[in-house]
């Protein structure tokens, strides 16, 4: 629940409005982007997710920075992953 | 130093220290606060600390969200965990958090139906796939995580689901540190402010800190060389007697926040008149709970929860320690009868409380033990 993951957009899910397939070191899964309705990323952008939902759009390098200090962090952004991984809300 | 040769731009870092302790006053002592699990997590790790000069003291505060439950809570969402037709899904920190009679993990280990997800809206899937289960989510967090409890429930109504609802235990970070600032305990000199709360609520809610409380504040991002900087611009407005807010983390962090995310919390929820904060005493206006046109989905309407005030065990000293009064090896129990495998509190609990942290990592730093062996 912590952290916030840098994932890249891939696209949008057609029949469902606010629905963004994302992937985040490899994994690819289904988020929210809803928050982000005043700036809604093309795919190909990156955002910063939390909990299934895009918080912010960031950019390319700060996404690499981002991915390559949670790496570091071990544990918990492993953690953060499994979770992801698990998830489904479409 | 163990952590140099780990941590990249270990030049740059050392660069900003020496910065840093040049603008040191002689013989003045700092205390900056910084009230985000992720720095917390950042500090102890890279042993941040020891790049600064020993007049800077960092102390942490109530930046864990989970660790400010009181038992009495923990013990209410077990209760609707327990009744018989619930499915209770929740985020894995809060999943091994005592209460009276245990955690969400012990109690699915006896078989109560409790699952560990990781967005609310895993939450919603469930209840649309188990039409007569009752699914509660249990909603914790601070600003970060509201906006997501926020739209699960915008859904869960467009979507006219009746066996949704949420345990509403999201609280608001200003209160918290308004009431740091306010305790006699503690003389602060600057914060430290949180990354992830920051894109949502954006940076103005902090002005009242700089403004009336004359502490500047310097909202950071999570790495080394991010704290560092911004303890860094903290100390150039300590040396010139500004207090202001400045935004180190703008590459993500928007001066304004996110006003959609905004608008989605003061829908669907409202502040409570007050809330009980574990180590912090009861906070007015401190928490979320659910509107009432949105009560459909408020568990605390549809259940009955014990709602019954549990103090903390008497060893437990998780409140000085989330005011930064204590340091975590400064708690009687620290490392004894409380470890992460057994922790007594929710700073030992969740990898983002200053215990965890601290026993993960901070132990390993030789400064540390010296600095323990002196104190």
């Amino acid at each position: 629940m912590c952290l916030g993951i840098p994932g890249e957009v891939i696209e949008f899910l057609p029949d469902q409005p606010d629905l963004a397939r994302v992937e985040v070191s490899g994994v690819r899964r289904v988020i929210n982007v809803g928050l982000l309705a005043d700036e809604m990323p093309e795919p190909g952008e990156w955002v910063l997710i939390h909990v299934g939902f895009a918080l912010s759009k960031i950019d390319e390098d700060e996404a690499a920075a981002a991915l390559e200090f949670l790496e570091g962090i071990g544990q918990a952004y492993e953690d953060e992953i499994a979770a992801l991984a698990e998830s489904r809300i479409e | 130093m163990r952590f140099v040769d780990e941590f990249r731009d270990s030049d740059k870092a050392r660069a900003l220290a020496a910065k840093i302790t040049g603008l040191c006053e002689p013989g003045r002592q700092y205390k900056l606060m910084e009230v985000c699990g992720g720095h917390t997590h950042t500090i102890y790790k890279h042993g941040l600390e020891d790049y600064l000069p020993e007049q800077i003291t960092l102390v942490h505060g109530p930046g864990c969200p989970v660790c400010v439950i009181p038992m009495g809570r923990v013990d209410d969402a077990m209760a609707l965990a327990a009744e018989p037709d619930v499915i209770m899904t929740s985020f894995g920190d809060m999943m091994r958090v005592p209460g009276s009679n245990g955690s969400f993990f012990d109690a699915k280990a006896r078989g109560t139906d409790i699952r560990m997800i990781y967005s609310p809206l895993d939450a919603l899937k469930i209840a649309r796939q188990n039409p007569d289960r009752r699914v509660v989510f249990m909603a914790i967090g601070f600003e970060t995580t509201a906006p997501s409890t926020a739209m699960t429930v915008l859904r869960a109504a467009s979507a006219g689901l009746t066996n949704f609802s949420i345990f509403c235990n999201h609280v608001t970070i200003i209160p918290a540190i308004k009431a740091i600032l306010d305790s006699p305990d503690l003389r602060l000199d600057g914060f430290i402010g949180p990354g992830h709360v920051s894109t949502v609520i954006g940076c103005r809610p902090y002005e009242f800190i700089a403004r009336d409380y004359g502490k500047p504040v310097v909202v950071a991002g999570f790495e080394p060389l991010d704290i560092l900087q911004s303890i860094y611009m903290l100390m150039l407005q300590l040396s010139r007697g500004q207090s202001v807010v400045e935004n180190q983390y703008s590459r993500v962090v928007p001066w304004n926040g996110n006003l959609t995310a905004l608008k989605a919390i003061g829908q669907t929820m409202e502040l409570r008149p007050y809330f009980e904060w574990r180590g912090l005493g009861f906070i007015s206006q401190s928490a979320l709970k659910v509107r009432e046109s949105y009560a459909a989905f408020d568990a605390e309407l549809i259940f009955q929860v014990p709602g019954v005030r549990v103090a903390d065990p008497k060893a437990c000293q998780c409140g000085e320690v989330l005011k930064g009064v204590l340091k975590p090896w400064e708690c009687k129990v620290f490392g004894t009868a409380c470890t992460p495998e057994t922790p007594i509190g929710t700073c030992m609990v969740s990898p983002e409380g200053a215990c965890a942290a601290y026993y993960n990592y901070g132990r390993l730093t030789r400064t540390r033990v010296k600095e323990a062996i002196r104190s």
